[in-house]
């Protein structure tokens, strides 16, 4: 059970015309209960752990326990994810509790401009250089 | 018939998949597109954000070449790539990336992407050719400048593409359906560009309950992009070059950091490291069992040697790494702000790509600074872009040929399968590896900028054959029909006489692969017999394949996606087979033929007539360009 939900946090992300977890997981696995507007991983067993439907649920209903399979019970990894950061909380089957902090980018959400400001280069479709180069080379661009 | 409205989308460039290579893709041809007036559409069968190997994040961008600073060169990374791959590379395609991928890194870092930087604002790498980032938003970052670039109202997210449409012997667009509403798609198109990654679960993985999903390789990627260039008649290379990762056991966390960054040794039950205790093994791959560094296929067959000789667990000396590591600092101050600058990079390598292995870690109570963990190989996957091969046999550029090369390695436009119209990167175009997530991003640009070079010259035209058209879309709904048809047949729907389920479907392959072509169970070994007996099996299974059924359209997805593997999988055994010799020994292992020889020294390719479905296996040469 990879991914799971708890039911009294999911609110069905308030029956917009798709939820968040759904629009996300790279597996579509992530399905609502229309009946109880609940989600849940519909196939846990080809969940990948990747904690991208954790990572964008908007009242923090998903958790992963890790695979029963292999893994010891009682250990949990937690993120909170903001636009510029991502903290993690790691819990020890010991109780032990660790926490880093990682950057995750340095620019404003949805300001990547696809020449990056190098501008289009060459600007010639029969060269080898492709948009931006040979600016974005960041030296001369080497045929061999 | 299942009642599904078609939706018919017309498009001059059409980009299926949205992985690393697509988005490179799509920021390139949007740009040409504006320029003349063409349009350019992307298909993915997840949402771009977070679709494909990158979905989670990455530790490391693996391919940087560094001209700028002048200290490799082009030649060195060829050099590096050829021996890794025991000399069966296209140089060619190799020096092309080499030479764009610098330009897609410095543009991620524009974009948005943290990259490690020294005191003096040099990138920090983890080996030679490989940068540290915070990548946990990789994906996300890379995805954004491609949507900027064509639009979202030129994306198609969670259509699944099944497979190619032709007319005239050219690739005239995409069929696939919406795994969200019942609508089937007609994507017509001058020129596709496939990009849809490897493939996972063509073999049966070490964990078969709820870890079934924690292969190293995403669950989502099912040989799509072999099964189009298969079906279109295209030719594909490497089709026998499968990667087998080495990683921490189970949760196959990487190990890159601990081997390149933390200098970690790998020592078996007794403490000897192998790589040190079975050296003269090496002598036995010559020229490149003695080239620096170790071919990554021969350091998994020595560290495999010893667990088949009875001489695991093999564990990863974390805790000697760090201690050393931590014991050049000068007084006790720095040395515990070095531990916990440690520590931090040793959990962020996971956090950022394998969380399941921190899970792993926090479970079995393991302070990596204290305690060794043990690693094993994975099961194979088939994934181009990184240390395996396997993928359309592709054109390379013109600038690069040689007056050997240009007849074998060159047919006109940069990228393009041996069908026109095909356009490849990434993991499905082949004999180019060691490209990962930033060549991926360069090779798409480069594929892109070749196909809308053939769409400006060459001005395809198509016709469409609505017959041929509407049979397609009967074979691709049919599981759901079979489903409904028969489904009242037995008072528990997944067992059933008349039709298969998909997950079964999978497990069948998964149980063929491993036994009889080298899985983990068969220790990654095989030979003739063993490989004549799966193609028998397999046959069986295909036949049986038209009788898939699926009861939703997640299933249906389900039941194509098995489809593709299956595909994976016939590719892969045929040319083993044709193969008689061995030369990966890390990857697979043929008893019969257990050495590498030089009449095998050439590309094994292969492919099929779309018309009577006959595989044909060809060899062609192997040339240098230096
Ligand atoms: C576990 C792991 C760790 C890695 N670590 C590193 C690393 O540290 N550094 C590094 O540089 N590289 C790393 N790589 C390699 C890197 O991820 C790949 O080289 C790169 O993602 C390949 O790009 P691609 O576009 O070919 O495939 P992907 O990026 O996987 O994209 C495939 C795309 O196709 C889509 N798709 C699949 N099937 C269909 C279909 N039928 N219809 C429509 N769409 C479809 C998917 O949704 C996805 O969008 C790693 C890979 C893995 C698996
Ligand atoms: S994203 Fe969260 S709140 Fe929304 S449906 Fe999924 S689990 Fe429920
Ligand atoms: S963890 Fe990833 S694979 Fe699993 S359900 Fe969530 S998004 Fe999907």
């Amino acid at each position: 059970m990879p991914s799971y939900v708890i039911p009294d946090k999911c609110d069905g992300c308030k029956a917009l015309d798709k939820t968040a977890c759904q629009h996300i997981c790279p597996n579509d696995l992530m399905v609502l209960n229309k009946d109880l507007m609940k989600a849940y991983n519909c196939e846990p067993e080809m969940c990948w752990e990747c904690y991208n439907c954790v990572k964008i649920c908007p009242t923090q209903a998903i958790e992963v326990r890790g695979y029963a399979d292999f893994v010891p019970m009682g250990a949990t990894v937690t993120p909170m994810r903001s636009s510029d950061t991502i903290m993690w909380t790691v819990k020890f089957r010991n109780g032990m509790l660790k926490r880093f902090k990682f950057p995750i980018r340095t620019t404003p959400e949805g300001t990547a401009v696809p020449d990056g400001g190098y501008g289009a280069g060459t600007n010639d479709l029969d060269s080898p250089h492709l948009y931006t180069e040979p600016p974005s080379c960041e030296t001369a661009f080497q045929t061999k | 018939m299942a009642n599904f409205e078609t939706v018919e989308v017309s498009t001059d460039l059409l980009i299926v998949g949205g992985g690393m290579a697509a988005c490179g893709a799509a920021v390139e041809a949007a740009h040409w597109a504006k320029k003349n007036n063409l349009k350019v559409t992307l298909v993915d069968k997840a949402a771009m954000d977070r679709s494909g190997a990158v979905a989670m994040g990455l530790s490391a961008i693996n391919q940087y070449v560094d001209l700028k600073t002048g200290k490799n060169t082009l030649k060195d990374y060829v050099d590096y790539v050829r021996n890794d791959l025991m000399g069966v590379t296209r140089e060619d395609l190799v020096v092309n990336i080499a030479r764009h991928v610098d330009s897609s890194v410095h543009l991620f870092e524009k974009w948005g992407l943290p990259i490690w930087k020294d005191a003096e604002g040099n990138y920090v790498h983890e080996g030679r050719w490989q940068l540290m980032i915070n990548g946990e938003s990789y994906k996300v970052v890379v995805a954004e400048a491609a949507k900027n670039a064509i639009g979202m109202a030129n994306i198609y997210e969670r259509v699944f593409i099944v497979g190619p449409l032709m007319s005239g012997g050219k690739c005239s667009g995409a069929v696939g359906f919406s795994v969200r509403e019942n609508k089937f798609y007609i994507f017509k198109a001058k020129a596709v560009m496939v990009a849809m990654g490897g493939a996972v679960h063509v073999f049966k993985p070490r964990s078969a309950g709820e870890g079934l999903g924690r292969a190293w390789y995403p669950p989502w990627n099912s040989g799509s992009s072999a099964y189009f260039t298969l079906k279109a008649g295209a030719e594909m290379t490497c089709q026998e070059v499968r990667f087998i990762p080495v990683r921490f056991k189970d949760a196959y966390g990487p190990v890159g950091a601990w081997f390149l960054l933390f200098k970690a040794r790998a020592t078996n039950a007794k403490g000897e490291s192998y790589m040190d205790t079975r050296k003269d093994e090496l002598e036995k791959w010559v020229p490149y069992g003695k080239v620096k560094p170790v071919p990554a296929n021969l350091r998994n067959w020595l560290m495999l040697l010893d667990v088949m000789n009875g001489l695991g667990p093999i564990f990863m000396r974390t805790e000697e790494a760090i201690q050393k590591i931590a014991e050049s600092t000068t007084d006790e101050k720095a040395y515990k702000k070095k531990m916990k600058e440690l520590e931090s990079e040793a959990w962020e390598d996971f956090l950022d790509m394998t969380i399941s292995q921190a899970i792993l870690w926090a479970a079995t109570n393991t302070a990596p600074e204290e305690k060794a963990s043990e690693i094993a190989a994975a099961e194979p996957y088939f994934i181009g872009s990184h240390s395996g091969a396997s993928g359309a046999w592709v054109s390379g550029p013109e600038d690069l040929q040689t007056s050997k090369t240009k007849n074998d390695y060159f047919w006109g436009y940069v990228n393009m399968a041996t069908v026109p119209g095909i356009f490849c990167a990434g993991d499905a175009s082949g004999a180019s590896s060691h490209k990962f997530s930033s060549g991926s991003h360069a090779e798409g640009r480069i594929a892109a900028k070749g196909a809308i070079q053939y769409i400006m010259k060459e001005k395809p035209s198509h016709s469409y054959d609505k017959a041929a058209i509407d049979a397609m879309k009967a074979e691709i709904l049919k599981p759901l029909d079979l489903f409904e048809q028969h489904k009242a047949g037995s008072s528990d729907p997944e067992i059933n006489p008349n039709y298969m389920k998909p997950k079964m479907f999978m497990f069948r392959l998964q149980k063929l692969m491993d036994e009889y072509a080298g899985g983990v169970t068969a220790q990654f070994s095989t030979n003739k017999a063993l490989l004549e007996k799966g193609m028998d099996l397999l046959t069986f299974l295909k036949e049986d394949s038209v009788n898939l059924a699926a009861k939703d359209l997640h299933e249906l997805m389900r039941c194509w996606e098995n489809i593709h593997r299956m595909w994976q999988a016939e590719a892969h055994m045929r040319t083993i087979l044709f193969r008689e010799e061995t030369r990966w020994p890390g990857y697979y292992f043929r008893s019969d033929t257990p050495s590498m020889k030089k009449d095998w020294e050439v590309f094994a390719n292969c492919k099929v007539d779309p018309k009577t479905g006959e595989w044909t296996m060809i060899k062609r040469p192997i040339h240098s360009i230096y």
